[in-house]
């Protein structure tokens, strides 16, 4: 059994952040990431970031991943990669299991396990792709948005030859721009809503490289036998039922569905933290407070799997639940206090813009009152 | 299926070739790839065929969450070809159901 202060899950930005403030204050610091490349989903982002320079913008999130990496490993903060937590015990007995092996045959059978007596643990497992259900929606080659990103941008493999889009939130605009860039047809973008949910600024290129837009539109299905040959769509009311007779057929071999993301609970579950349901945080999240301690006292959470929000936030969340993780253990003194409100302040300036909906008012509802107020609709 | 020049990422890199045999058949892969990168760039799509139904799953999250590209890899069932990489000589099967009790 290894001892630690803090037990990382998940090397994204927020878990990598997480890592590098135990370490800088001295804090012994594991992070457990079951894919063997570090970096979580900024290796995938190859788009230059939106946003202030003091949060990378202008920088690539594949770059921004590097940065991270270098810094923690610079600060001696171990990485166990290839490897995922199966189990936190009370008393934060985390254990964890091999899921690639040595020999690249693993994550079946005796897999080998190991125990870590951590102080606290971080949450920071990030987020989930929502699925969408219709007829055929488990056919080879429909997959979620990120997937097609990950084949493209870190695989460099074409996930097909044409390919409907379902959704045109930011996911579902930059990773069609990403699949023309990588040589790609995409026969369309469909979207339910009446209008598209992502910046203008991503729908006008795409629209400019002559992939049209279909706002409310639906897939009724995907055709194939055992994989993706066609999909049908069709036009939908103002109570999003499908109007007969606009049915339309797209001869394509992928369906990429990019119709959210969802924190990602599944340890915060196991581990009995208390779970609200926050529409604007992505649905199912870990109630937590200001210094993102979950009900669980010791288990924090961090990045997506602490609501759905941008990789800037993320980033900003690991380094408040690093502190916090590692200082509970002692005396927070004047300068960690400084610290932990600046980042506050940094993440509310994120939170402010014109583009983030109501997740300021639902992150400081759940953090203050621990209820979630219902959207307005 | 490979991308081999890209406006922003450049040049595919060299990579050493190796070779992974999939139900019999060689299928070349490049060094350091997972399983489901090298299958996605031959054209293979199928994965495995789920075990009540016998229906056909193939790449869906693509980063170890959801095991839909589970296949049996030397020997071994449900191994998720997304985050296992390639090595040569590597014998990869269309896995069937939930795997045998020797596969595990």
């Amino acid at each position: 059994m290894s001892v630690v202060d803090v037990l990382v899950v998940g090397a994204g930005p927020a878990g990598l952040a997480a890592g590098i403030e135990v370490a800088k204050r001295g804090g012994r610091v594991c992070v457990v990431d079951r894919n063997l490349e570090p970096g979580g989903q900024l290796v995938k982002q190859i788009h230059k970031f939106f946003g202030s320079r003091e949060h990378h913008a202008g920088v690539r999130g594949v770059d921004i991943a590097a940065q991270l990496l270098e810094e923690a490993r610079a600060l001696g903060v171990t990485l166990r990669l290839g490897w995922e937590v199966f189990a936190i015990r009370p008393g934060h007995a985390v254990d964890i299991v091999q899921a690639v092996a040595d020999d690249a045959t693993g994550g079946a059978g005796d897999a080998p396990t190991e125990r870590f007596d951590a102080r606290s643990v971080v949450l920071a497992a990030g987020a989930e792709e929502n699925a969408l259900q219709f007829e055929g929606w488990t056919l080879a080659g429909v997959m979620g948005a990120g997937a097609a990103q990950t084949l493209i941008n870190v695989w460099r493999v074409r996930p097909g030859k044409r390919v409907l889009m379902v959704g045109a939130g930011n996911v579902g605009l930059i990773v069609t721009y990403q699949l023309l860039q990588a040589g790609v047809t995409v026969a369309a973008i469909i979207e339910a809503a009446p209008r598209i949910g992502g910046y203008g600024v991503h729908a006008a290129k795409i629209r400019r490289a002559g992939v049209p837009i279909l706002t409310s539109h639906t897939i009724l299905r995907a055709e194939g036998v055992e994989c993706v040959e066609g999909a049908v769509v069709a036009q939908v009311d103002g109570t999003w039922c499908p109007i007969e007779g606009t049915e339309r057929r797209f001869d394509v071999d992928v369906i990429c569905v990019a119709v959210g993301l969802h924190p990602n609970t599944r340890l915060a579950s196991l581990a009995g933290c208390r779970l609200v349901f926050s529409p604007a945080l992505g649905g199912w999240v870990p109630l937590h407070n200001a210094f993102l301690e979950t009900t669980v006292p010791g288990i924090y959470v961090a990045g997506d799997a602490a609501g759905i929000e941008e990789a800037s936030t993320a980033l900003e969340e690991g380094r408040l639940a690093g502190i916090a993780a590692y200082e509970r253990l002692r005396d927070v003194d004047a300068e960690g206090h400084a610290e932990i409100a600046a980042i506050q302040r940094r993440l509310d300036d994120l939170r402010g813009g014109p583009f983030c909906g109501g997740i300021r008012a639902a992150k400081s509802a759940l953090q203050t009152t621990g209820e979630t107020p219902c959207p307005a609709t | 299926m490979r991308i081999e020049r890209h406006p922003i990422l450049g040049q595919l890199a060299e990579a050493r070739e190796i070779t992974l045999r999939v139900d019999g058949r060689v299928v070349k892969a490049r060094e350091g790839e997972p399983i489901a990168a090298a299958l996605a760039a031959a054209g293979i799509r199928v994965h495995r065929y789920t075990a009540k139904r016998s229906e056909a799953r193939g790449i869906l999250c693509a980063i170890g969450q959801c095991t839909d590209c589970a296949m049996i890899v030397n020997g071994m069932a449900n191994v998720r070809t997304c985050i296992t990489p390639v090595a040569d000589g590597m014998v990869v099967e269309t896995q069937r159901g939930v795997g045998r009790r020797s596969e595990m």
